[in-house]
């Protein structure tokens, strides 16, 4: 995923980033590669696997997503904390 | 398609329905400004939806009667292959929370209130401008008649759509006093109607959703039972293909297919008008970001709601047009009263969204066509009195395209609509990150993958008709199923960036931007972000 570009001097690219990168990623490789849940077993209380697999991915997106959401948080009160102010 | 009329579903049906009609036009006084009239008081709410007016709206919008109509109708007719809805809506929120925001900044603090604005102050062009409002439009229409086939399809199933050999102004007329109604009240009350009515619709399809997953499969044995008769089902041979009716989970061949559909249409989705309508009301950057993590609630919904279409199967319903199996499967597993509550939830799901694409739709229209073309001088009021006009004309245009096509390929019009919004992908994400774009090369590239796209959707063939068949076809040089939107994409992308160097050699003038860096990273309060052109008259409603 492209990160946004910015104007404060403090690095583009940090750890921080890289991991709100990655929780944005993820859900991507899981379910563009299609071979890795396209079956029927094992059934979920009758729902075949196909199914249940990629309701379950809703809910881990979400909590990746949501994970991305805070880290953000994160990186923008340290970032405004560095330049004084910031835009909270 | 019965016999009778559901007298009980009917009146229950009207209730709800005379209810959101009466909410429509209360919602003019909601939240009222003093600036009334101003196109983003009428076109977006005047910018000042917090987070969960705007999760409602975006709800109300992204999830219509496309969801409860044709994903459960795609997967009644072929199993697998139509639950790509799910992984399209899981991917669309990473997708949302990396560039949303810099659009939602970037607009507020130029006043912009469509794609087409910020695409023309970004790279100066209003031919590229047009090029994104034209495309807008085209898309739009037939998703709105997507979802006035969906209130076609609850009618029907209530009797009140009257057989084939029905007079067609007989059997259209409930169709035109219900497409009348939403006319008449998004014209005086703008996106505070859609926004209001979205209450509305969302509690009803989560009652509606909560009921169905838990009491039809008790009634017809179980989820194990269930699958078992689909399975057997999608066993049959098709007679007009000669190949089995579906699958449970998608085979080698399918794969491809059902990967770059949920790509493609997952780009695409917020390429849409009147998805950004949605998102450029919210109060602040914030909300945005916030809202990506509760929209998948719907996702959740909506694969529920797929499952449906097996319980269609399962419970026997047979009926010769798809869209009509789960209005079909609401009338045969519930009471006539509930079966009219779970009708309200489609149709109010359809006056949603179709109003706020016909606002999008006329938004562009106005900002990108009227007043860079036709009128540079007009005034806020007009600007407004010309959107709430052609906010009509677009949905009649909906109408038009819903009677003059084959209703049983109803998501086939919105794929139609995803090929072409998809190639404004490279001028408007591209612009958000980079000016390194050339103008004219992203106009190149636009042309390109426009034309791709629709004539390889032309020549698409299906058993019922010749073209326009579907919306995946062999991919060039990789030999795969895939969704066409997504070709014409990479296609256009690569135009574009060939484009961009030879334009960039020859030394082709490049257009004045408007915009700034820090443009990208404003946020509500922030000096600039509300001074500047908009009437961002929104603060004391808060």
């Amino acid at each position: 995923m492209p990160q946004p570009p910015h104007v404060d001097r403090a690095p583009t690219v940090t750890p921080l980033r890289v991991v709100i990168g990655l929780c944005l990623l993820a859900p991507f490789v899981a379910m563009l590669w299609v071979g890795s849940y396209a079956r029927v077993d094992p059934a979920f209380i009758g729902i075949p696997f196909f199914y249940w697999y990629q309701m379950a991915w809703v809910l881990l997106s979400t909590a990746l997503t949501a994970t991305a959401y805070r880290l953000w948080q994160r990186d923008q009160r340290a970032r405004g904390a560095r330049t004084g102010g910031g835009r909270r | 398609m019965n016999g009778g009329v559901n007298v009980v579903a009917l009146v229950v049906f009207v209730l709800f329905f005379a209810l959101v009609t009466v909410l429509g036009f209360v919602a003019a006084r909601w939240r009222r400004a003093a600036n009334e009239h101003s196109l983003d008081e009428w076109g977006l709410g005047g910018r000042s939806f917090g987070t969960w007016v705007t999760w409602f709206l975006l709800g109300g919008d992204l999830y219509t009667a496309y969801t409860f109509v044709a994903v459960p109708a795609a997967i009644y007719a072929a199993g697998a292959a139509g639950f790509f809805a799910v992984p399209y809506t899981i991917l669309v929120y990473p997708l949302i929370f990396t560039f949303l925001p810099r659009l939602w900044s970037v607009s507020h603090r130029h006043g912009y209130v469509t794609t087409s604005d910020f695409v023309r102050g970004r790279f100066g062009s209003k031919g590229l401008s047009l090029a994104v409002a034209v495309t807008g439009i085209l898309a739009t229409m037939p998703y709105i008649a997507l979802q006035l086939v969906g209130i076609q399809a609850v009618l029907d199933v209530m009797g009140v759509g009257g057989g084939e050999d029905t007079h067609w102004f007989v059997k259209d007329l409930p169709l035109l006093i219900a497409f009348g109604v939403l006319a008449a009240y998004t014209y005086s009350s703008g996106l505070r109607a859609p926004a209001l009515i979205a209450f509305v619709k969302d509690t009803l399809i989560y009652l509606v959703i909560a009921v169905a997953i838990i009491y039809i499969p008790i009634k017809l044995g179980g989820f194990d039972a269930i699958f078992a008769k689909a399975g057997a089902a999608f066993e049959q041979t098709n007679p007009a293909t000669g190949k089995p009716r579906g699958a449970l989970a998608p085979g080698q061949a399918g794969q491809w297919t059902y990967a770059t559909l949920a790509l493609g249409s997952a780009l695409a989705l917020f390429m849409y008008p009147h998805s950004i309508t949605a998102t450029l009301s919210s109060r602040s950057r914030d909300v945005i970001r916030r809202n990506t993590t509760i929209l998948p609630l719907y996702s959740l919904m909506l694969g529920l709601l797929a499952l449906l279409g097996f319980m269609a199967i399962a419970a026997g319903v047979e009926v010769s047009n798809g869209q009509l199996a789960i209005p079909q499967l609401f009338e045969d597993m519930f009471p006539d009263w509930f079966a009219g509550v779970a009708f309200a939830a489609i149709g109010i799901g359809a006056l949603v969204p179709a109003a706020i694409m016909s606002i999008a739709a006329a938004n562009l229209f106005t900002r990108n066509i009227y007043r860079d073309f036709i009128r540079p001088d007009a005034t806020p009021h007009q600007e407004t009195r010309v959107s709430k006009v052609v906010s009509l004309l677009v949905k009649v245009g909906a109408l038009v395209f819903v009677l003059g096509m084959d209703k049983t390929v109803a998501i086939n019009f919105q794929l139609l609509g995803g090929i072409w919004i998809l190639q404004t992908f490279p001028a408007l994400v591209g612009g958000l990150f980079t000016r390194w774009f050339h103008r004219w090369a992203l106009l190149a590239g636009w042309a390109v993958g426009m034309v791709y796209g629709t004539v390889a959707a032309y020549g698409v063939a299906s058993p019922t008709q010749k073209h326009f068949g579907g919306s995946a076809k062999e991919i060039p040089g990789i030999g795969e199923i895939g969704y066409i939107g997504l070709t014409a994409f990479v296609l256009n992308a690569l135009v574009t960036v060939v484009a961009t160097v030879l334009f960039k050699a020859a030394g082709a003038p490049e257009g004045v931007d408007e915009t700034r860096p820090g443009d990208y990273t404003a946020d509500a309060g922030d000096p600039g972000v509300e001074a500047e052109p908009a009437p961002v008259t929104a603060e004391p409603t808060r």
